[in-house]
């Protein structure tokens, strides 16, 4: 089969996420065209699954990015990783973990990178 | 409160159950009501990851979950339980003449279902499915998350897919 040898990961969430996010990393780097997007809008479980499985087949890529722990795609990914198909899963993504892949970083890197961008931002209240 | 929600919804645990409507709704615990799962402890892990920890996850076949519904009535949390079909959901109204609204989730596009609305797809005998499971006094709606409308039956089975 020929793959996409430029996309390295998937993206994978709920209606326009994926692409969403995938525009804001282009925006950012110009480097959108190493993801490839999947919804799971309007899809029964079994066709999120094949979704994915088509959309690294094609690409070449074993990393999956999806948005939420507890949603489809990312309950459709885990079964295949159940099933031994060599898939790294990263989910809960925001969009400096994606960006620190997409800059070359590995996905625990990546991750902890992510983890280290989560703030919570408090100013005094006046009173 | 206790288990006062009976959703079908082809994707089972996921998004909209554990967020969509556990968190507004304050959720204690899901009955997960399928045979496949039930049956395959790597498929109750699978579930188990994706609910937060003080959400409590509960499996069963049609025949345990019966037996077992004056237990989960009794407690005190606000419940859910979910089906992956309309006939598993049909059979558990069968034994429990006290269930008295199913809430469709969602039913998505497979091979021969059409669109009635964008997140319920069905074929002609899921449709017959319904309308047998209404005539029982099961009064059957349809709506996603908590914050969209519950649509009855009958505007289900003449929607387009687009609402």
């Amino acid at each position: 089969m020929t793959t996409n040898s430029t996309v390295r990961a998937v993206v994978a969430g709920h209606g326009t996420f994926a692409v969403g996010i995938i525009s804001a990393v282009d925006q950012i780097t110009g480097l959108g065209d190493q993801f490839v997007a999947v919804s799971n809008s309007g899809l029964a479980p079994a066709a999120i699954e094949e979704q994915v499985r088509n959309a690294l087949a094609s690409s070449g890529a074993t990393v999956v990015f999806t948005d939420l722990p507890a949603g489809s795609c990312t309950m459709a990914v885990r079964r295949m990783t159940k099933l031994g198909a060599g898939i790294t899963l990263v989910t809960g993504v925001t969009l400096p973990t994606l960006l620190a892949f997409a800059l070359g970083a590995d996905p625990a890197e990546a991750v902890a990178r992510g983890k280290e961008s989560l703030l919570l931002i408090e100013s005094p209240r006046v009173p | 409160m206790s288990l006062e929600i009976f959703r079908i919804d082809d994707r089972l645990i996921h998004g909209q159950v554990v967020v969509g409507w556990g968190q507004p709704c304050g959720l204690g615990f899901l009955v997960l009501v399928d045979d496949a799962v039930v049956g395959s402890e790597w498929e109750q892990e699978l579930y188990r990851m994706g609910v937060p920890p003080e959400m409590d996850v509960f499996f069963d076949s049609v025949d345990s979950a019966a037996t077992r519904m004056a237990e989960y009535r009794a407690d005190g949390r606000p419940g859910l339980l979910l089906t992956g079909d309309i006939a598993t959901m049909a059979a558990l109204a069968a034994r429990l003449p006290e269930l008295r609204t199913v809430t469709i989730g969602g039913i998505h596009h497979q091979e021969g279902r059409v669109p009635r609305l964008r997140y319920v797809f069905l074929t002609l005998a899921e449709e017959q499915q319904l309308q047998a499971l209404a005539a029982t006094g099961v009064t059957v709606l349809a709506q996603d998350v908590p914050s969209g409308a519950a649509i009855p039956l009958e505007d289900v089975l003449s929607g387009d897919g687009t609402r």
